[in-house]
């Protein structure tokens, strides 16, 4: 018989959480600390650096809306990141997804320019997931029917989506005003304003688009683990032979599960356009298809770890503009950064795994002797 | 169309085609070692990243190519253990550990960039070597033997690595450790050292593609120069299905492609440059879907060995 609803509920183990907490932090302690001393041996200060950094960040008013600002689209992808590495895909297509999003947020809006902003925000929020999604179903299907490796597919569809985007913002989407200026610049035109998401605080970049990623986290969150689809997905991670023998398509879920990460991915394209640029040009992923893989591991796959650690990621890229402005130390330190973060984190499961084992053995022995 | 189809155009495009493969052959067969041990190392474009900046910069400094040829061969051996450090000894997701090798690659090249160079700055590459007397041979002469010394040695590694794994003990302990490292373990193999000795080979390998790349095709380096290289090597090690001889074919496909691409944007001929760049990665997808031959992959691959289980 199975334990009573509460129990089930209330069996939150807070040494796990607290040991899915530690790790990822020491991970970011340790990557910065060698990140500290690249900077010694390139003969920079690191302390002016990182000082530069956190102030950047966390600083002022502005930093802090900044960081917000650049967490939603982290927020997003990482939750799509959550479902797919749930089913044990590895999804690097998250530039490709978000590039595909933020396409059709630009033609959409421009297309059903007459459409008053109460249906035409939504709408363009629900055409630009698809979108995304479509770019996700692609390699979910060829894995589940072709056997062909989803890391390697989503890099070539990043890659080709990138271009499928040059392609269109230098000829049918380019803005019209560039070419009758003479201009040319590849970006398209500006967006109608209805459908710029409403600014949270006055004189910021930050919008409306912060508060719809938070509240999709929770959803992902119920999504995955009180539903029935969401608890296949995790069937089809954990033990894909199980799974398999208990009766789940695991192709099929493993389809699913990209798709829904390329949906959200195409989300966060969508709040970058309507919610920051409110116009498509070059350089609008600006790498969250990566960062936000880091986000999510950082977040231990979990919707709701990954709302601070999107917060502290969005920071660290926040700060790094900073600090390259301040104390001309590159950006890109960052980058080579959060490759340490995602090593370290990696790297630490062993210890997890071993951790829970032992756990689980001494759980079982103490059972018996009370049996 | 005319003119991309004669004769000098076609030597031209088949000679371009022999420079362009060659940092895919190096890398994609340094891969091929790796992934016959269990292991794959989805870092290379990283490797090959930070070790075509070491390679340029120390070039540029000592006015040595050989002395940069080394430079970027040994970073990629220091990546190559820091791959197997977290892959095989802590045994963490290689898909995963891989992607956080390339972004370090990736941003460790770019600020070492930033910070030592700051302004674009080319080098003198190796110069093309021709062969006396097989240089003289019409087309195939000017296609084969007019190349640089990095050139022939891709090519010539092909054989070298099939003779490797194929005929040697070394090349049998690798491949028993990637189809079955748990009887490779019970037969005294240290499954876990000869790994760590495929992967550091097979980064190092990517280290010189990535060195051929800024000392020897392009002679200059920039932000994210292998736009995405290393994982097309990747690539080519599934559509070769983990044979340096299908590696190879992979590699030629792929290089004529692009070479076609270049010669045709470099023609004149009306193409839009965006597509042109798309078609390779057009082809790695349509590549990946055809290759039917999994039988030849590797068992244990993906999978960190782990003494006691199963």
């Amino acid at each position: 018989m199975p334990p009573p609803r509460a129990a089930r509920v209330a069996a939150v183990d807070w040494s796990r959480v607290a040991l899915n907490v530690a790790l990822p932090v020491v991970g970011v302690v340790f990557a910065l600390l060698l990140g500290a001393v690249m900077l010694v041996i390139l003969k920079a200060n690191p302390l002016a650096a990182y000082a530069a950094l956190v102030n950047g960040a966390v600083g002022t008013r502005f930093g802090i809306t900044q960081t917000l600002v650049k967490a939603t689209p982290l927020l997003l992808v990482g939750l799509g990141i959550c479902i797919a590495f749930r089913a044990n895909v590895i999804n690097i297509g998250g530039e490709g997804q978000i590039i595909a999003g933020a396409l059709m947020a630009t033609w959409f809006p421009l297309f059903f320019h007459a459409w008053p902003g109460w249906l035409l925000i939504p709408a363009t929020m629900i055409v630009g997931f698809l979108a995304g999604g479509f770019w996700g179903f692609i390699p979910g299907i060829l894995k589940a029917r072709l056997n062909v490796n989803e890391i390697l597919s989503t890099i070539m569809l990043n890659a080709i989506a990138l271009q499928f985007m040059n392609l269109l913002l230098q000829g049918p989407l380019m803005d019209p005003a560039g070419v009758a200026a003479r201009t040319f610049l590849a970006q398209s035109a500006q967006l109608p304003h209805q459908v710029w998401l409403p600014r949270l605080v006055p004189r910021t970049l930050l919008h409306a688009g912060a508060i719809v990623a938070v509240l999709l986290a929770v959803v992902v969150y119920v999504f995955l683990w009180r539903t029935t689809i969401g608890y296949d997905i995790r069937a089809v991670g954990l033990n894909p032979d199980a799974a398999r023998y208990s009766g789940i398509n695991v192709p099929t879920f493993q389809a699913l599960s990209l798709t829904l990460a390329g949906g959200f991915a195409g989300l966060a394209g969508v709040v970058e356009v309507i919610g920051v640029q409110h116009r498509l040009l070059e350089g609008l992923t600006s790498g969250y298809g990566f960062t936000g893989i880091v986000a999510a591991l950082l977040g231990s796959l979990h919707p709701i770890g990954l709302i601070p650690a999107s917060v502290l990621f969005g920071g660290l890229l926040v700060g790094a503009d900073t600090m390259q402005r301040a104390v001309q130390v590159p950006s890109s330190l960052v980058d080579a950064i959060l490759g340490l973060v995602v090593l370290f984190v990696s790297g630490s499961a062993l210890w997890s795994r071993r951790w829970a084992s032992r756990r689980r053995a001494t759980e079982q022995t103490g059972q018996e002797e009370v049996a | 169309m005319k003119s991309v189809f004669s004769g000098a155009v076609i030597i031209g495009m088949l000679n371009t085609m022999m420079g362009l493969a060659t940092p895919f052959l190096y890398a994609a067969l340094g891969e091929t070692i790796a992934q016959t041990s269990g292991v794959v190392n989805l870092g290379v474009d990283g490797i090959m990243l930070l070790s075509a900046f070491a390679a340029f910069y120390a070039a540029l400094t000592t006015g040595s190519l050989w002395l940069g040829l080394l430079a970027g061969a040994l970073v990629g051996l220091v990546m190559g253990l820091l791959m197997s450090l977290v892959s095989v000894t802590l045994k963490a997701e290689q898909g995963v550990s891989g992607i956080g090798l390339y972004m370090f690659g990736l941003g460790m090249s770019s600020l070492l960039f930033k910070i030592l160079v700051g302004t674009v700055k080319t080098v003198v590459g190796f110069p093309p070597v021709p062969i006396p007397l097989l240089a003289d041979i019409p087309f195939i002469g000017p296609i084969l033997f007019r190349n640089s010394l990095p050139v022939y040695g891709a090519f010539l590694l092909v054989p070298v690595v099939w003779w490797m794994l194929e005929k040697t003990t070394l090349g049998l302990k690798i491949k028993s450790v990637g189809q079955n490292p748990a009887a490779a373990d019970s037969v005294g193999i240290n499954v876990d050292r000869i790994r760590y000795l495929s992967v550091c080979l097979g980064a190092a390998l990517a280290g010189i593609a990535g060195a051929s790349l800024s000392i020897s095709l392009l002679n200059l380096f920039q932000d994210n120069l292998t736009a995405g290289q290393g994982f097309i090597a990747v690539a080519l090690v599934y559509f070769g299905a983990w044979s340096p001889v299908g590696v190879l074919g992979g590699a030629l496909l792929f290089s004529v492609v692009n070479s076609f691409q270049l010669w045709v944007q470099v023609l004149g001929v009306k193409i839009p440059s965006s597509v042109a760049v798309m078609l390779p990665y057009i082809l790695t997808i349509a590549a990946l879907t055809v290759t039917v031959n999994r039988m030849r992959q590797p068992a244990a691959l993906n999978k960190p060995f782990e003494r006691g289980e199963s």
